[in-house]
């Protein structure tokens, strides 16, 4: 058991070891659809609301898998449980918003591969949090992971208007971005433990 | 799926080097960044993940490759997923019998590396369409290249972060590490720095005129 308040946990995950920022994960579609910030708060609102999913499906999964000593089958169970509740989630879309679902395109299935989602089912795990602390982490990635994609859209939107040279091409200015974006972030350290 | 071998190119040196340096990974495809900037705080451990992620990648495709008129369509992705957490559970296991130091440094990144989209990426755009022996090569390629990426930037960031290279004292004592480098935005900077700097090899490559001002900038610069 895992002795940290639930705030504790949904700020560290916000802010302190931002998934995307300080952790380095779910960086594809951080440089992938940070382009417009509409598209960036739809694609935050799905990963948010996978992660929740897996993530509280996952510690069921991982009581199950302990109760049988099936430990070493964790890694294909959760990115499973990941690939179908992506699944879920394209379908509600497509039957409720499917406005939502043309715009966000190829990146709803790649949410799959997002490993910020694994690494929350992940962490939570080697962390042995408890089934509210879990959720508390989950809820917490989810809002750091959207807060990360709004500002560096709402960054690169300035930044279409600017005169730039030619070899800060998309990729290149992106990571200067975020590595600013980072050191910003880098603020927050000494909130907490670093864990 | 049996059409596939219609349109088989000859196998040349152009299948291994390409994933090297035309389209590496990293800095050209921007594919699998999440270990690049994770884990490259030092030279050792972008080895060890370079070496994990060829295993995985050259394995999970030449199965993958083998497999390839066997796996129906509709499911092929969940089949890779499933091919390729196989062989990263493996990995995970041989990392910790071997060193378990370095398994700790390296934390839940080896898991990750399933999904890596380097690795699906291959699966799906190459190891499905070619056969067994081009995919092997191809993927050695992809994955040297990779590894290539991981040390560039791991060797920058040790050297600046400190002073070291692989362990061994580089600058003297007296030089003030820039710890800035080994912390997460360091990761982010190094890669840009890059890749501003192949964007501009490439430019001068093709000779294109930069910018008027660049050109005056790079003017003045080489002068001094």
């Amino acid at each position: 058991m895992n002795p940290e308040s639930l705030s504790f946990i949904f700020l560290s995950a916000f802010l302190i070891n931002n998934f995307v920022l300080a952790l380095f994960l779910g960086l594809c579609p951080f440089v992938g659809v940070s382009a417009k910030r509409d598209t960036a708060f739809n694609m935050s609102l799905a990963t948010a609301f996978v992660m929740f999913v897996s993530s509280t499906c996952s510690y069921g999964i991982n009581l199950v898998l302990t109760s049988f000593d099936l430990e070493f089958l964790r890694l294909i169970s959760y990115i499973a449980l990941i690939a179908s509740s992506v699944q879920l989630v394209e379908m509600v879309l497509k039957k409720f918003s499917p406005a939502l679902f043309r715009a966000l395109g190829i990146f709803l299935p790649l949410i799959t591969t997002n490993c910020a989602i694994l690494g929350v089912a992940l962490f939570q795990t080697s962390r042995g949090y408890d089934f509210l602390q879990s959720v508390s982490f989950s809820l917490g990635a989810g809002a750091g992971f959207g807060l990360a994609i709004i500002l560096m859209a709402g960054l690169r939107e300035k930044l279409e208007l600017s005169d730039l040279p030619n070899i800060t091409q998309a990729a290149a200015l992106s990571m200067m971005l975020a590595g600013i974006l980072s050191l910003t972030f880098m603020g927050f350290a000494g909130l907490g433990t670093t864990a | 799926m049996a059409k596939a071998n219609k349109k088989e190119t000859p196998l040349t040196m152009d299948v291994f080097t390409t994933g090297i340096w035309k389209e590496n990974p990293v800095f050209v495809m921007m594919l699998g960044l999440c270990p690049v900037l994770a884990v490259t705080n030092s030279v050792e451990n972008s080895l060890a993940m370079g070496a994990a992620s060829i295993f995985v990648l050259v394995c999970s495709n030449a199965l993958i490759s083998a497999l390839r008129n066997f796996i129906p369509k509709q499911v092929r992705i969940t089949t890779y997923i499933i091919i390729i957490a196989t062989f990263v559970t493996l990995v995970d296991y041989i990392i910790q019998a071997i060193s378990l130091d370095l398994y700790n440094k390296l934390g839940a990144f080896i898991q990750l590396i399933v999904v890596n989209c380097l690795i699906l990426g291959r699966a799906e755009a190459y190891a499905s369409k070619n056969s067994f022996t081009k995919t092997v090569i191809s993927a050695l390629g992809m994955g040297l290249g990779f590894t290539l990426a991981l040390v560039m930037l791991g060797g920058v960031r040790e050297l600046l972060g400190a002073g070291q290279l692989l362990g061994y004292q580089v600058f003297s004592t007296n030089f003030e590490p820039w710890v800035v480098m080994i912390l997460p935005p360091g990761g982010f900077i190094v890669l840009g720095s890059w890749l501003l700097l192949i964007n501009y090899i490439e430019e001068r490559r093709a000779g294109k005129i930069i910018d008027e001002n660049e050109e005056s900038v790079h003017a003045t610069a080489t002068q001094n």
